[in-house]
Order: structure tokens, then sequence, then C-alpha cells
């Protein structure tokens, strides 16, 4: 497993929330954000930009900058910094400004 | 606008007063106006209150925070306030729009994809700030966190940025994060602060004043346990690598912060956290009409008279929104906001005493955030690390040279000008993060100083978060006093 | 010291002051712009950049507008589209209901005479067309002829070339006053210390919804008056929408001199990925306060159209006010009442799209050649008894 940080959280931890980035298996802890789960996975960047096709990962933490945009159960767009893991997630690295599908 | 108590129960839906934001501000807003007798709604678009500076998972101790009695005590309040039935904690609810009604206020909030409206007689806008950035060569790849960043992932995600961490900018910031980073087992690689605060040695009672000589004695006890290097007159002005940061370029700056030749640095790191301050966040306040003025350090904050008010009838601000100053200042103006809108709903005088010491405090803990900020300014050198390519709007990918030729040959005189040639400040993030980098660059291309007309191509957002099409075609869901909230996170867990 | 003269003095630097700049250089005329903000600082930086052809019937705004057509086509050919992002993108009219598609077949047929390239199409084209339309859409038809540009980059555009020719631009200054040889205007007054005044062989009023204060200043008043008008501008996308579209009540609501608010849907995508949906009008003076209502109207009208965008998030909004006269014709020409004093304002909506024509007409205006179309229909002096 990762080196994850357990600093000055309470002994009790309760089970860690699966979840899957591009069809890998992955836990976080509970109440993590995607964002905080795939770094401790080791992943820095899950989408590229629109027009560069850069990669990105997470950048103000706080969801002010719209770097992390990041593709859950279909949605496009979320900002992985604020969204909390939940149990099945399952995580798609975006391109661009994702929404493929209704693309014409 | 309600003036008179009999005058406040003219809309029988409507709150006393809404608060917007929960962190530091908000909190002590939001309880003293429960404890002055008004009715409050807290508004704040995280699942748990704390703000920023108190940002926490519901498992949290408080162990990596600073002062978590302090918050504890405050969360302690609005729990009270909600059992008494005279406060709404609406958590995970986003402020996208505040509008003047008839009878106040309507602050229109976005919670699980609903629209809400709340309608109030008064607001207190708590909305503080966020990180400062300057870009620079390399800024933009995957690795690189805000200051600010890296220490919400640490403090409210128990996450480090990485395994060799290398922090710059400038700023007190700098200090805790690097203690607490390497105190959770991460390599400091160094501290590189750009600044030179010798000046805060000088005014060594502003600063005890504060009570903020134990807080840096322990960060220097930290760095000194840790082999952190601090360095001053320093800062990385390039990061490098090809998908990820791999190293970062540091180099000695002279006093306007250009690169003195010769002194660049490579240091390998896999994170970089980096920071230059902090900018308010007032674009609500901004909405509503409230006066901005330019502030010393460098942003457009609201201004505020000695009572908290705003330019704007019943519109309070406190905290970073109205001047970066931390949050002991935030909780005072927080508090003084939060009994003042609450003497102008009851007709009840305030207690002098108690204001006269809030005034106090506020006054020393001012008198500390200035110097601070003379401590600590931005220098207009930072605009030499840019090469032509250098990416200065993340979002919309528009590099340095496209807003220099917005100035130079679309003729573009000024920063809304410029951003609307280039795009630049256009995309998600409406400019929060660029916006200073862009105005600064737009007014040095044009031969003068930065300008409030420039900032405000940036400051202003109608739309202060984005709202989806449906949600605005459905309309709001009405919120008041006695209706449940939308639940948007697993219920807070008080501490024993 | 000499007063600096020219023959063109135009006041207002959006897009119309740009063309006719651009027009009137090309012309070997000499030309000074003189704008009091920014430029393209007013309805030229609140707008959609539109050049349309599709929505307006057989007269005399609809023989402007294609003229102003092939001129784009050209002034993109000389400026470099992408340098202003010029996208012959075509325009789809869609009827909700069959009495709008009804009318809508009769309207374009008359269009079709006029010279208007258009073709009806049924939902099966419509959907070929745009196939994230809603599916209830009665018919519809489809306008080859419609194009986008990116409005601030073309009156930056324009106005680069102008200087390129000779021409003054200079922002930061206002008008203060006319300058007049008996009842002939000869020049301005300004408030600039380097530039205080400028005689001139012609003065144009460009000053769009403003320019009945600079009427006003002559005795020569307009009853140009401001439409308010928001826009919806959503997150980038990718491409979603192919081509502007609007519902065929989007004609009626322009013609209508109703002070309530009007709102119609049009929707369109842009280079940079983004929707803009608009399009509301109300008379509320030069109010800048936002309507949250009228924000709901036209996200809710959008998503009947595309219910795709129910999904989609706003990400801003922008308001504008279109300078719109009460016959809604513009305003061209040499006003008889204040002669030396050329017009060139009340475009309403249309004001890209028509900046092209007017630009090359008030060029020949000051260059004493006879004006390639009749200049009649949108005389000054047109509208009776005006109080300023």
């Amino acid at each position: 497993m990762s080196a994850r940080r357990r600093a000055g959280e309470s002994s009790v931890v309760t089970g860690l929330v699966a979840f899957t980035f591009d069809g890998r298996d992955l836990t976080a802890e509970p109440g993590q954000s995607i964002a905080a789960a795939l770094l401790a996975a080791g992943i820095r960047s899950w989408r590229t930009t629109r027009v560069g096709g850069r990669p990105r990962g997470l950048f103000c933490g706080i969801g002010i900058c719209f770097d992390c945009l990041v593709t859950v159960n279909g949605t496009a767009s979320r900002r992985a910094c604020l969204t909390e893991v939940g149990g099945g997630d399952r995580v798609e690295h975006q391109e661009g400004a994702g929404h493929a599908d209704d693309a014409c | 606008m309600p003036t008179t108590p009999a005058e406040r129960t003219r809309d029988p839906d409507a709150f006393d007063i809404a608060v917007i934001g929960a962190g530091p501000a908000g909190l002590a807003a939001a309880v003293a106006a429960v404890a002055g007798g008004a009715s409050v709604a807290l508004i704040d678009g995280s699942p748990r209150s704390g703000g920023q500076y108190w940002r926490h998972r519901p498992a949290d101790d408080g162990a990596l925070h600073h002062d978590w009695s302090a918050f504890s005590r405050l969360r302690d309040g609005v729990a009270a306030g909600t059992s008494a039935g005279r406060l709404v904690h609406l958590a995970g609810h986003a402020v996208w729009h505040v509008e003047r009604t008839a009878e106040g206020y309507a602050v229109h909030a976005v919670a699980d994809e609903r629209d809400v409206e709340i309608h109030t007689g008064r607001v207190i806008i708590a909305t503080g700030a966020y990180d400062r950035q300057l870009p620079f060569p390399g800024w933009t790849l995957p690795g690189v966190f805000t200051a600010g960043g890296a220490q919400a992932l640490f403090k409210g995600q128990g996450v480090v940025a990485g395994r060799r961490v290398v922090i710059a900018g400038t700023g007190p910031l700098l200090l805790p994060l690097a203690a607490g980073l390497a105190g959770a087992g991460a390599k400091v690689a160094g501290v590189f602060e750009a600044g030179r605060p010798t000046g805060i040695l000088r005014r060594p009672m502003t600063v005890a004043r504060a009570g903020k000589v134990r807080e840096s004695l322990g960060y220097a006890s930290a760095f000194a346990r840790h082999r952190i290097a601090y360095r001053t007159g320093l800062t990385v002005v390039a990061a490098h690598g090809t998908d990820a940061v791999q190293a970062v370029t540091v180099a000695r700056l002279d006093t306007d912060w250009n690169v003195v030749p010769g002194t660049e640095e490579r240091i390998t790191c896999d994170a970089l956290a980096v920071g230059y301050g902090f900018t308010p966040q007032v674009e609500l306040a901004a909405d509503l009409g409230c006066e901005l003025v330019l502030d010393p350090d460098g942003s457009m904050v609201v201004r505020v008279d000695e009572r908290q008010r705003s330019s704007v009838d019943g519109a309070w601000v406190a905290g970073e929104a109205c001047g970066v100053g931390g949050s002991a200042l935030a909780l005072v103006e927080g508090e003084l906001a939060g009994l003042q809108a609450a003497a102008a709903v009851t007709g009840l005088a305030l207690d002098a005493p108690t204001f006269a010491m809030l005034e106090r405090r506020r006054a020393r803990l001012r008198a500390f955030a200035s110097l601070l900020a003379a401590t600590f300014p931005v220098r207009p050198g930072w605009q030499t690390w840019l090469a032509d390519d250098t990416i200065v709007c993340r979002c919309e990918e528009v590099p340095a040279a496209a807003l220099r030729d917005a100035v130079t040959d679309l003729g573009a005189t000024d920063a809304r000008t410029a951003k609307l040639f280039s795009r630049a400040g256009m995309g998600l993030c409406q400019g929060r993060v660029c916006g200073s980098a862009m105005a600064a660059l737009v007014a040095t291309a044009s031969g003068r100083a930065v300008t409030a007309g420039d900032l405000a191509a940036t400051t202003r957002r109608p739309i202060a978060v984005p709202i989806t099409l449906g949600a605005l075609a459905t309309g709001p869901v009405a919120q008041s006093l006695e209706t449940p909230p939308i639940p948007v996170a697993p219920p807070e867990e008080v501490s024993a | 010291m000499t007063t600096p003269t020219a023959d063109v003095l135009i006041i207002g630097g959006g897009i119309m002051g740009a063309s006719i700049a651009y027009h009137a250089t090309a012309a070997g005329l000499s030309v000074t712009v003189l704008e009091r903000g920014a430029i393209a600082g007013g309805t030229s930086s609140a707008c959609e950049g539109n050049i349309l052809v599709s929505d307006k019937g057989p007269g005399a705004e609809l023989e402007l507008a294609l003229l102003s057509r092939r001129l784009w086509q050209r002034q993109a050919a000389d400026l470099g589209a992408e340098s202003f992002e010029f996208d012959a993108k075509e325009g789809v009219v869609v009827a909700r209901h069959e009495a709008a598609a009804t009318a809508l077949r009769a309207f374009a047929a008359g269009q079709r005479d006029a010279g208007v390239e258009v073709q009806n199409m049924d939902l099966a084209g419509l959907l070929e067309l745009e196939p994230n339309l809603a599916r209830d859409v009665a018919g519809g038809a489809w306008y080859p002829q419609d194009a986008q540009v990116q409005p601030m980059l073309a009156t930056a555009r324009l106005l680069a070339r102008a200087r390129g020719r000779g021409g003054t631009v200079q922002g930061g200054t206002t008008v203060t006053g006319l300058i007049r040889d008996g009842e002939r205007v000869t020049g301005v007054t300004t408030d600039s210390p380097t530039l205080p005044s400028i005689t001139a062989r012609w003065v144009v009023n460009a000053a769009g919804s403003w320019a009945a204060d600079v009427a006003a200043m002559a005795g020569a008043p307009l009853p140009i008056l401001p439409r308010r008008g928001f826009i919806l501008v959503t997150e980038p996308l990718p491409v979603l929408i192919r081509h502007k579209v609007y519902t065929a009540e989007y004609v009626a609501n322009v013609a209508s001199g109703e002070a309530s608010i009007q709102t119609s849907v049009v929707v369109e995508g842009t280079r940079s990925g983004t929707i803009l949906i608009g399009a509301s009008r109300e008379r509320v003076g030069f109010d800048r306060t936002m309507n949250v209502e009228v924000l709901r109207r036209l996200a809710a009208q959008a998503i009947g159209v595309f219910p795709i965008l129910a999904g989609v998030s706003l990400l801003r909004t922008y308001l504008g006010f279109r300078p719109y006269c009460p016959d809604h014709l513009p305003v061209i020409g040499e006003d008889p009442r204040a002669p030396g004093l050329i017009h060139a304002a009340g475009h309403e909506g249309a004001g890209i799209g028509l900046s092209a024509a007017t630009g090359h007409l008030i060029a020949q205006v000051a260059a004493g050649i006879t004006p390639d179309v009749d200049l009649s229909p949108f005389r000054p002096d047109r509208f009776g008894e005006v109080t300023a």
C-alpha cells in the first residue's frame, strides 16, 4: 500500500472506500477527496487540457482553480478536490472539456 | 430596509441575518449574531464549517490544526443555535449570487445541483481569500501546488503533497506548511522566501501584542528539528519535468525580484508548493455594489467602517474579504460584525465595554497584519521570469506573449479589454488565479501602474460559482428558518 | 499651434467607428477616431458577434445586411479570417409550433425573392444539421449565409488596419462639444489636454447606445435608446451545437416595441467551446443590475430547444445595451439639420453584422461618391417630432 500519512487521525479507522480510476482498483480513506486519494496512490494528473493537451492534476486544492477536473460515474468536470470518494465510484481521466459522448 | 424590531418581521420566511462563509469570520459572526438575538442562516459551500483555516474531515481531532479549541467552541455555538431553532447551517450551499430586494436581500445558492433561495434582512459577507499566484515557467506541471492547496491536502485530507517537497513564495504561510509537512514525514528540500522579511524583526512589540511570539518560536524550533533550510531573497523561478514536476530552478532575487544572473540552482523534487500571499474573494460584495478599494497589499478589498459596515446599507463584511489579516483578526471582525448586525435587528444597544475590547484587539491584530503586508510585498520583477510561452491563464492556456500583444498589437489599454482579446480570465476560474498577474502584465505593457479598474476585470463575477442551466430553469427551493436544509454531506461529527 | 485636422473625425471606437475608419482610410481619407473609454468598450464588447441575414425580412435593412455579409467576407480575406475568428457557421431557425412553422415558410419565401439563400427544413433535416435539437420541433429553415466573428478582435483588427493607413485612434478621450461654422459642423472639442480640439470635413457620430447624446450636442436629436440584453455563457464544451440556432419567435420580438421583458431563444457555440445563450430585450435605461428572472427564462427556453443543456453549467453572464430606434432601422447618413455631421448609429442588435456596409457607405458619403445603397430609409431626420 502506498505511503499515506495518518498523522493526526483518530486511532479508529473505519473501512476504506473502494473505487476505480481508469479501471484500476484504488481505495480512499472515508471522507477523502478524489484528488487526495489519487495523489496518495501516486497519481499526479488525471486530465488533459482543451487546447494544448497538457496534463493537469491538483493545484489550489480548495475548489477555485478548476484545474483538477475529472469525470465521475460518467459526469464530466467534477472538481476532484471537492468531490468526496463514494464507494464504487468510477473515476476516469478527462480529455479537455469531457462530454465526449455528446459531441457532434 | 428594516431598521426597527417591528419592521424586521415583514417577511416571515426571511432570516434576520445571512452569514455567507463559515470560516473563522463567518463562524464568529453567526454565533455572535445568534447571541445578540437574531435568527441566522450560516451559508457555506463546504460540507463542514471551518473555512480554509480549519479545513478538516469528519474524524479529525484537530491535531494538525491551530487553535482548534476556538473552532470547537464556535462549532458548539452553531450547534446550540441550531438546537434553539435560531440558526440554520446551510452546509454545501455555494452562493452564486446575492441581490437586494425590497425587504433586504435574496441569497442564491446551489446545493446538490438545486437552486436555493434564502431571504434575509441583512447579510454579513465573510467569503475569505485564496492563494495569490504568480506565473512562472513550468508552473502548470502536475505536482506544482499552491501553498494553500498543499496545506489543505495535508490538514484537510491527511495527504502529503510529495516525498521531496520544495516550498517557495512569500509570506508567513510558508512556515506552518513546512513544519507540518516535515512533521508528517516529508522531506522538505528547502523553504525559499522571495522577500527579505527583516522588517518584522524590527517591530517586536507589534508581533508580541498580536500574540505571535510563541507561534514564531514554534516554527523556528520545528525548522531546526527537521533541518529545514529557510532561505530568504530566493525563490523558484522555473519548474521542470515532462508530465509532472521533477526539479525546480531556484535563484537569488534583487530587491525588485529580478533574478540575479548566475545564482540559479537546480533542486530535485516531486512536489512544489508555492504561494505569494492571498487574494480576498469579494465578488458577492461587488455584486451588491459595495465600494471596493485597492489595498496596499495590491488586492481589491471591500471598504468597511469601524463597525464592519460596507458602503451598502444592511451589508457587513468581516475577515479576509475586507483586508487580509489572518484568522485571529477574522474572529474579532466576525464577532464585531455579528454583534453589530444583531443590534441593528433588535434595536438594542451594543455593550460598550465588549465593543471597546473587541476594537482594541482588532487594532492590535490589524497592526500586525499591516506589518506582515509590508514585510512580504510582491515586487514587480517576477514579470521578468516569464518566457513568451509561459502560460499566464491556466484555464484557457493563454501565454504571456498573448497578453502583451493584446496591448501592443491590438490596442488594449486596460485589463478588461486585454481579457476579452486574449481570453485570459475567461475560463472556468473566471480570473481568480490569473487576475492579479494579468492586471500587472497589462499595466506594465501599457507603461503604467495597476489600477483598481484593471482588477475590476476579474473581481466582479455576477455568477460567483457555476450553476447548471437546469437548476436555474427549474427555479429555487425556498429556505427559511423552519425548513430542513438540503443535506449534502454526512452530519458533522461533534467531538466529545 | 495649429488645430489638428482630419477628413473624417469619428466619435466612438466600437465596431461601427472601426469599420468606418477602415473603409475611409481605404478610400484615401485621413481619419481620427476618438473613444471616451477603451476601444470596443461599449456594446461591441457585450454582444455575440453575429452577422445575420436570416432574421431580416425584405426591405432596407435586409439590403444592407446582404451587402454587409459580402463585405465581411472581403474583410476576412483582407485581415485574415482567423485574426478575428470569422466563422461562416450558418444559421438554423426552428419553429416550435405548426403556426410558427407556417409563418416561417412564408417569411422565408419573401426572403428568397429578395436574394437570401434559405432552405426549408423538416424535423429530419433539422436533426441532421443539429443532432442535439429537441424532437418536438415543427419545422425550420437553414440559412447558409449567417456568420459570426469575435467582435472585440474584429474591432481591434479594423482599427489596426486604419492606423496602418495613417489613421489616428485615441482612447480615453471624451468629445465635449461640436465646433460649428455657421450651420455647418466643422470639428469637435475634447477633454484631452494633448488634443483639445480637432477640425474635420466630416464628423461622424458612431457612439452607439450613446449616439443620442452626440446628436443632442448638435441640436439634431435622435430617438436612439438602449435596449438591454443578457447573454448566458456556459462552461467550455466540445461541439454540441454546430450553427447559430434561434427560434422563429426571435423575429417577432425584435419588431416589438413593448417595454416589458421580451425573451426568445438564441443559442450558439463559440471557438472557445463556450455556448452563448440569449436573447432578452428590456427597456430599463442603462441599468446594470442583474435580473435573475431573465436568466431563468433564458435557461429554460434554451433547454426547451436543446435538452442536453440542462446538465451544462452557467459560467458567467454579461449584459449589453443595444442602440435602437423606434422603427428598428439604423440612422446612416448626413444630418440635414446639422450639415457636416454624419450619423452611423442605432443598429440595435445587428450592429456587428451591419457594420461592414455602414462603414463602406459612410466612407462613400465622406468621399463624395454616391452610396451603393439608397440611404433615404435611414435618414436622420425621418422621425418627426423628437424630444431629445
